[in-house]
């Protein structure tokens, strides 16, 4: 027998009507639509369900609605023919509408904006004093791990720069060695208009040892690492372990943030040297194969051009830029709450941060160093 | 060289009415194996309680009728379509039969819960909005869940609820079959007996086949019909509840009269026991 429907309302008599075969989700609008069709009226209504097959959930709801729908129009609403098990099937799915809250509440749009507006503001501002919080909590436990009050823990250390130097050694070579070609094509380029071709070793050697040779090697490590330890960090505190080291007691700082800005700091470090020796391999190769400048000449130019105060200047950034990745990935870490999503937006979060902060450290130490007097 | 002769235990007559068949089962994660030709029935209308020490392989076995885990060999039928079909269509098909409720609930975190209870009616049906909402309201309330649930994100509920928006979602569609992993673990014993209650409801009403993964002795003894002990890669001993318990095996004596199983099967008499 097919699914069918059939109604009977005769004028002034009872109501009736006859379902036949499955009911089930796939048609519950069907079923919903074709019961409504009747308007409640005396002296009731009576569902025949003698002929259903089969009836899901969904069927029942559409029928237990059709019932709450007559009786609260004060008229009667009965089942005829139901087996004991539908009878309760039906009896059991409560049809009555609107009862339960399916959506937060979204208020009124102009209100819920400002509400918006106001809790960015303030939970911004709350950013800034838990940031503040953290770092004083870093520096204390780092000072005490420098003076020997806490222990270091090494191997975490170690572990940590593994990850974030050594194996970073092949996608950051790779990166600062194009770079280095790109600078000296371009400036070669550029500089042969002036007949001053020679000085693209100028160009290369100061560019890449004081400025973007560590800002390169630095927005690297912040995607590949810091947004590694705002994950890692994250998924620790969802999963509870956050809250198990402190019931161990051991301070989470400690364990996981120290170490992290340590290693970051050191392999940046290197990290930012072995780029920056990349980029003048790269340069080297360059001015040898299109300027015919052979690689001995080609070191004695960079030992003319490259001051000392440049280098220098780079590798007292570097290690500055190391704790700034490793402390925005951990503290946001820290700010996961709640769900998979919030690990998301502040792994974005501890990457963008991290970069954009080290590029203002950046700017202020360019103008720090001019007014030192090292141009 | 014994020749095991018997019929193996877990499987139902060759014409019996199964939801699910297992044949030969073989699963491993790297060189550990898990399941070393496992063979079992679960009959259509039946709810099977699958029990087994930690370890044993019960989830791995779950997940592998399901298609989360790769079978190394052998054969597994669903309403007798191949489950290891690994076509869409076919897969999909599967995926409109069956709920699972994972053991933390496994809700979309980013939804709210009666976000989560539409997925799978968004997903395979083109419901109107009012009814998908109503039809949601009407699980949250089947389940048993307080009015303001349903607006609620997972992170905001406890255990407990988090497992029946969980089963909320798995019976969304109505499905054929329900696969349950520890559904009434970590709930305290009132909520255990009415979700044990609830699943004994949807089981008379609907005809649902149910495979459950449980401990739970009071579960074991209220609500399934048939009980399969998992160990060694296979399926121990099969049947109802008395015929496992007489069955000869140590895993099987220790679970079953240890003081819980006693005061599960004896509940008036379990203390004195």
């Amino acid at each position: 027998m097919g699914t069918g429907i059939i109604w009977d309302a005769p004028a002034g008599g009872e109501a009736r009507v006859a379902l036949t075969g499955r009911w089930t989700i796939s048609e519950v609008t069907d079923l919903a639509d074709a019961l409504a069709r009747e308007a409640p009226r005396a002296p009731g209504l009576a569902i025949d369900l003698a002929g259903v097959e089969g009836l899901d959930t969904a069927g029942a709801w559409a029928i237990n609605r059709a019932i709450q729908r007559w009786e609260q129009a004060g008229f009667g609403a009965r089942l005829d023919g139901a087996s004991p098990d539908i009878a309760r099937l039906i009896a059991a799915v409560d049809g009555t509408p609107g009862a339960i809250k399916l959506r937060p509440d979204m208020g009124n749009p102009v209100v819920a904006r400002v509400e918006r507006i106001g809790k960015a503001l303030v939970l911004q501002g709350r950013n800034i004093t838990n940031f503040l919080g953290f770092l004083g909590h870093v520096l204390i436990v780092l000072g005490g791990t420098l003076i020997g009050r806490r222990r270091l823990r090494w191997h975490a250390v170690v572990h940590q720069a593994e990850a974030i130097g050594v194996n970073a050694l092949g996608i950051i070579g790779l990166l600062l060695f194009l770079v280095g070609l790109v600078i000296a094509q371009q400036g070669a380029v550029q500089l042969r208009q002036f007949g001053a071709e020679v000085f693209t070793v100028n160009l290369i050697g100061r560019a890449t040892t004081r400025e973007l040779g560590i800002l390169l090697t630095a927005i690297m490590v912040a995607g590949r690492s810091g947004s590694a330890f705002a994950a890692q960090i994250g998924s620790m505190k969802l999963n509870q372990e956050i809250d198990a080291l402190r019931t161990i007691g051991l301070d989470p700082i400690e364990v996981l943030v120290i170490p992290r800005v340590i290693a970051s700091s050191l392999m940046l470090l290197g990290l930012a040297f072995y780029g920056g020796l990349c980029a003048l391999v790269a340069g080297g190769f360059y001015v040898w194969s299109e300027l015919a400048m052979p690689p001995d000449s080609y070191i004695t130019r960079l030992q003319e051009v490259i001051l000392m105060s440049d280098f220098v200047i780079g590798m007292v950034k570097a290690p500055v830029f190391g704790f700034i990745i490793a402390i925005m990935g951990c503290f946001h870490g820290f700010q996961v709450t709640g769900n998979a999503e919030s690990v998301g937006t502040r792994t974005t979060q501890a990457v963008v941060e991290a970069i954009f902060v080290v590029i203002v450290f950046d700017a202020f130490f360019a103008f720090f160093f001019s007014l030192l007097g090292y141009n | 060289m014994a020749i095991d002769v018997q019929p193996r235990a877990g499987t139902l007559p060759d014409d019996a009415d199964v939801a699910v068949r297992v044949r030969g089962l073989v699963t491993g994660f790297g060189n550990q194996i898990v399941h070393n030709g496992l063979d079992l029935d679960v009959a259509r209308g039946e709810v099977l309680g699958l029990v087994g020490g930690s370890g044993s392989g019960k989830s791995v076995l779950m997940r592998t009728i399901i298609g989360l885990n790769p079978a190394r060999a052998g054969h597994i039928e669903i309403f007798g379509h191949d489950a290891l079909d690994p076509s869409p269509s076919a897969q999909r098909a599967l995926r409109r039969q069956w709920g699972v409720l994972f053991q933390e609930g496994a809700l979309f975190s980013g939804l709210t819960v009666a976000e989560n209870i539409e997925v799978p009616m968004r997903e395979f049906l083109a419901l109107p909005e009012d009814v998908m909402a109503a039809l949601a309201a009407t699980r949250l309330r089947q389940v048993g869940l307080p009015a303001d649930a349903g607006a609620k994100y997972p992170s905001e509920l406890s255990g407990g609820m988090k497992k029946r928006a969980g089963l909320a979602r798995a019976l969304a569609l109505d499905p054929a079959l329900l696969f349950l992993d520890e559904p009434t673990a970590g709930l305290d014993p009132i909520s255990a007996a009415a979700f044990d209650n609830l699943i004994r409801l949807l089981k008379d009403t609907l005809g649902l086949t149910l495979f459950l993964i449980t401990h739970d002795l009071d579960t074991l003894h209220a609500i399934c019909d048939r009980v399969a002990v998992l160990g060694e890669g296979r399926v121990l001993a099969c049947g109802t509840i008395d015929q496992v318990r007489q069955f000869d095996h140590p895993w099987v004596q220790e679970y079953f009269s240890g003081p819980r199983g006693r005061a599960a099967a004896h509940p008036a008499t379990g203390k004195a026991a």
